[in-house]
């Protein structure tokens, strides 16, 4: 199978992610559609009516639409896409930076290592 | 869509099945998870009307389970059962004069997708070409209750792939109800939505695999390795 999954977490959720990731590297854009619940079932290996659940999640976070009898389309509005990538940014800049205060880094030293990294990874 | 009532099975002394009641819902794929020896088998093919219980009944789509529950059941058994001196297409021809519900333009797009040459003799093929046939043979059926003993069983990588992909293409999730027993249950999990442990002929518990792993944090595996150890 071309994609694995961790089989203790729900793959709904999972293949959910995958999915914004394609769309936050703008491998789909606004507007688009989406491959049919049966392709992307194929494509990931997984089962059409986890599929289906994992786009009704995406309609509820208001990154997609379905329009009835054509299929999923990803958000026309790019205000409420800007709006939501802003969102994983930031939720993921919490994450890290809570994680590395629970290690007992200082800010001062984790923005410097930041820094460095970026630079680092640059070169 | 398929329930047993209070359904036992013994084979002389050996108790293959005991006391069985279950209901399992129409539609979606359910996986039935057990070591070898469990009861799995022996309650598919009861199910499919090919063997009889000792004791209990069975009904699928509200009808009883006898030999003639085959025009709504689909089952493909672990076993070969093809005409060695047929070519590919004379099997496909044989299939669909047995059943009514057999769909000639779904069996030639799955022959295509697996790449098999319907001109092919039966006894040239490989056996992993031979499991790809009982596929096409079960799938191109539009049963409303398909069975599968087993349908990566021995079978290579390469066409175990090509095998579950030809179950995610080719089944239709909200209408058929499919039932599947395999030990393989690492590989199938992201199939299932429900799975059902068996264990000495007797069902241990029945779940949906996303509330497994959305509530318990569990691979199907270790949930199913959790009912065993309760059970001893």
């Amino acid at each position: 199978m071309t994609h694995t999954f961790d089989a203790s977490k729900p793959i709904y959720r999972q293949l959910a992610d995958q999915i914004y990731w394609r769309i936050l590297r703008g491998e789909l854009r606004a507007g688009e559609k989406l491959p049919s619940v049966r392709e992307t079932a194929v494509e990931f290996g997984v089962n059409p009516n986890t599929v289906s659940r994992t786009y009704s999640e995406m309609e509820r976070d208001g990154v997609v639409e379905s329009k009835r009898g054509q299929g999923t389309f990803v958000s026309e509005d790019q205000s409420v896409l800007d709006q939501w990538r802003e969102g994983m940014k930031q939720s993921y800049i919490r994450q890290f930076v809570q994680e590395m205060k629970a290690m007992g880094f200082s800010e001062a030293v984790i923005l410097n290592g930041l820094k460095t990294f970026l630079e680092e990874d640059n070169e | 869509m398929i329930s047993l009532q209070n359904v036992s099975k013994h084979y002389l002394a050996k108790k293959a099945v005991q006391d069985v009641t279950l209901h399992i819902p129409a539609g979606g794929i359910t996986g039935l998870v057990g070591e070898n020896g469990s009861g799995k088998s022996t309650i598919l093919k009861m199910v499919s009307g090919l063997i009889h219980p000792s004791r209990g009944t069975l009904q699928v789509d509200q009808t009883p389970v006898n030999r003639r529950i085959a025009e709504k059941v689909a089952f493909l058994s672990e076993l070969d059962a093809f005409y060695r001196f047929y070519t590919v297409q004379n099997m496909v021809d044989f299939q669909a004069s047995q059943f009514r519900d057999f769909n000639r333009a779904r069996a030639e797009e799955m022959l295509t997708f697996m790449k098999l040459d319907p001109d092919s003799k039966i006894k040239s093929l490989s056996k992993g070409n031979r499991g790809r046939l009982k596929i096409v043979l079960t799938l191109a059926r539009d049963a409303p209750v398909i069975l599968m003993d087993e349908p990566l069983s021995g079978l290579d990588p390469m066409v175990r792939d090509s095998i579950v992909k030809s179950l995610i293409s080719f089944i239709d999730v909200e209408r058929q109800t499919v039932v599947m027993t395999t030990h393989e249950v690492n590989e199938m999990e992201p199939l299932f939505d429900r799975v059902i442990a068996i264990k000495d002929g007797k069902i241990l518990g029945m779940a949906e695999t996303e509330d497994i792993r959305t509530s318990q944090g569990l691979r199907v595996v270790d949930w199913m390795a959790e009912h065993y150890k309760n059970q001893d």
